[in-house]
């Protein structure tokens, strides 16, 4: 089938855009860390290892091309995080952006909130296209006049320039996590967020810098008791009580932060039944959940662990509604996954706009999309090979066993190395952001 | 692989339910004792306390001036070690220089993204 999307039209998923170098050596810094589009899916957002952040903004569709949505450009591209040197501790703190998340917009400016393992910054990303001329006591280029030599008065005039944008630090959370920050989730109030680390859960004011409260923690009086961390929170779409957090043993609690101030008591705990007779020494690991977001209906919640995509109704605490399986093939393959670290990478997941596929990476570069209304489902591929413009991208297949078809990839030629973390959709268009380790692949529904 | 019963014809589907998951099982299975032929000393508590413990202290380096002066003193007569290519070591007799200190510099270019 040519591809999965929403309404249960074949969409053709064509190539759009690449961002990023052609060549192999990839430095440290320029691995890509998270991507995040904005609300209106006009600003498309990345972090990466060197604690840089690029935003792209969607040039407005030119009516001489309407087969074409408008190209994703550079817009701003700011040092969001240094790496630091706890000495208290003998702490090294990278400065990889571990997730940004957007403000919804308010004014002109456009607010995102970035964070590294330890300090979470608000920034403030404001176009500036006129300047104030005319000065009476300041020169042109800058240099004061002598007030002496001044004979008349005149108004400073606004004079338009070119487009400037800056970005600049509104707010600095910091000191408020012992442990590793792996989320920050925007409250639907717009006034608070949350930060989780692997043992804690930090609710924050944007305004408030200096205080925030702890809503979870499950941190054992005695650490060698120490049996789960979290691995990932959001708060709900739009229930500004509601959150829930995932954990390394799989199960996702959804917390009310009506019931009391310290939610360590979840509201609903979701977890899905092992068959003990199918326990390995793999079980748990590959059962830690890496992503958990909710629906933008607010309906349902994904989760992503190692092997699958599971969907849960929030009314449904037993079992979850919908599992679609990522690479199902790589269980005849676990052994060397753990011996070289992969089977504890972290993938993410995410919605299309109207919440009718989910979309999940994979390795050599290859990422899946599932429809959950047709039970259709395809493997995609980000590479320079199909980066021609317009180009329709061609479904690939894996074959686990026996004869190979054409065109098809056997398991053991899987580049492992080549892991597409994470992706993104545009909150209301086909339109996806992909990133491969470091580049950023941009694609669209064939129009 | 597969040894379950064919008597019972009208649960097909569910007999091939099964199949996969106990083919899967039995795949996970292998994988595990591979694992194991591998690394005889491997976690008594699977995927527990060992590996979460590593996951809350990444980051962590060590340096105990006890250490390094014990071993300054036990040097004094010859040359002084440096630390080895592993410079995440616990520190014992190495001495760390601070040459050997990984450079914590933050990214003076830009993004290749914005390029």
């Amino acid at each position: 089938m040519a591809g999965a999307g929403g309404g249960g039209n074949d969409v053709q998923w064509c190539f759009s855009q690449v961002k990023g170098a052609i060549d192999d050596d990839v430095a440290e810094a320029d691995i890509i860390s998270t991507v995040e589009f904005n609300h209106s899916g006009e600003l498309l957002a990345t972090g990466d290892k060197g604690g840089r952040v690029v935003i792209f903004q969607q040039e407005l569709e030119s009516k001489n091309q309407p087969q074409c949505r408008g190209e994703y450009n550079v817009y701003s591209t700011f040092q969001s995080h240094e790496p630091e040197f706890d000495y208290l501790k003998s702490l090294e703190i990278e400065e990889k952006i571990n997730k940004i998340r957007w403000l919804p917009q308010k004014n002109a400016a456009q607010f995102l909130l970035s964070t590294n393992d330890k300090t979470i910054k608000l920034w403030k990303i404001s176009e500036r296209d006129k300047r104030p001329e005319g000065y009476n006591l300041k020169e042109e280029d800058g240099r004061y006049r002598d007030p002496t030599t001044v004979t008349t008065l005149r108004v400073p005039v606004f004079q338009p320039m070119d487009l400037m944008v800056e970005a600049s630090p509104r707010r600095v959370f910091a000191n408020a996590h012992t442990y590793h920050i792996n989320s920050i989730s925007v409250n639907s109030d717009c006034e608070t967020y949350l930060s989780a680390d692997d043992l804690r859960i930090n609710l924050w004011n944007l305004e408030i810098t200096d205080r925030s409260f702890n809503i979870v923690d499950i941190k054992p009086v005695n650490m060698e008791e120490l049996t789960e961390v979290i691995t990932a929170a959001e708060f709900h779409p739009n229930q500004c009580n509601t959150f829930v957090y995932s954990s390394s043993k799989g199960t996702i609690r959804l917390c009310d932060m009506r019931a009391s101030a310290l939610c360590d008591q979840h509201s609903k705990l979701f977890e899905e039944p092992e068959d003990p007779s199918n326990r390995s020494f793999f079980s748990e690991i590959i059962s830690s959940i890496s992503d958990v977001k909710f629906s933008h209906s607010g309906r349902y919640m994904m989760t992503r662990d190692y092997l699958s995509v599971k969907i849960w109704d929030l009314n449904m605490e037993s079992r979850p509604v919908e599992t679609y399986q990522v690479h199902e093939y790589l269980r005849s393959k676990l052994c060397s996954l753990y011996e070289n670290d992969c089977i504890f990478d972290k993938f993410e997941c995410c919605w299309n706009g109207n919440d009718s596929v989910v979309m999940t990476g994979s390795y050599n570069n290859f990422f899946r999309m599932f429809d959950r209304g047709y039970r259709q489902d395809v493997t995609l591929e980000a590479s320079r090979e199909s980066s021609k413009p317009r180009s329709v991208l061609k479904p690939r297949k894996v074959c686990t066993g026996g004869k190979r078809k054409k065109d098809e990839i056997s398991v053991d030629s899987l580049d492992f190395n080549k892991k597409i973390l994470h992706t993104a959709w545009h909150p209301q268009d086909n339109i996806i952001a992909v990133a491969t380790t470091n580049n950023l692949y941009i694609f669209q529904d064939k129009l | 692989m597969s040894s379950e019963n064919l008597s019972d014809t009208q649960m097909e589907y569910e007999d091939e339910k099964q199949d996969s998951q106990e083919k899967n099982t039995n795949l996970v299975k292998g994988e595990e004792v591979k694992l194991k032929a591998k690394y005889p000393g491997l976690g008594q508590k699977p995927g527990g306390s060992d590996f979460l413990m590593k996951r809350l202290q990444k980051g962590q380096k060590y340096f105990d001036s006890g250490d390094y002066n014990m071993a300054k003193a036990k040097m004094k007569n010859k040359q002084l070690p440096v630390a080895g290519p592993d410079k995440n070591l616990v520190t014992g007799d190495h001495i760390p220089t601070p040459q050997d200190l990984p450079q914590r510099r933050s990214s003076l270019v830009t993004s290749k993204l914005a390029g």
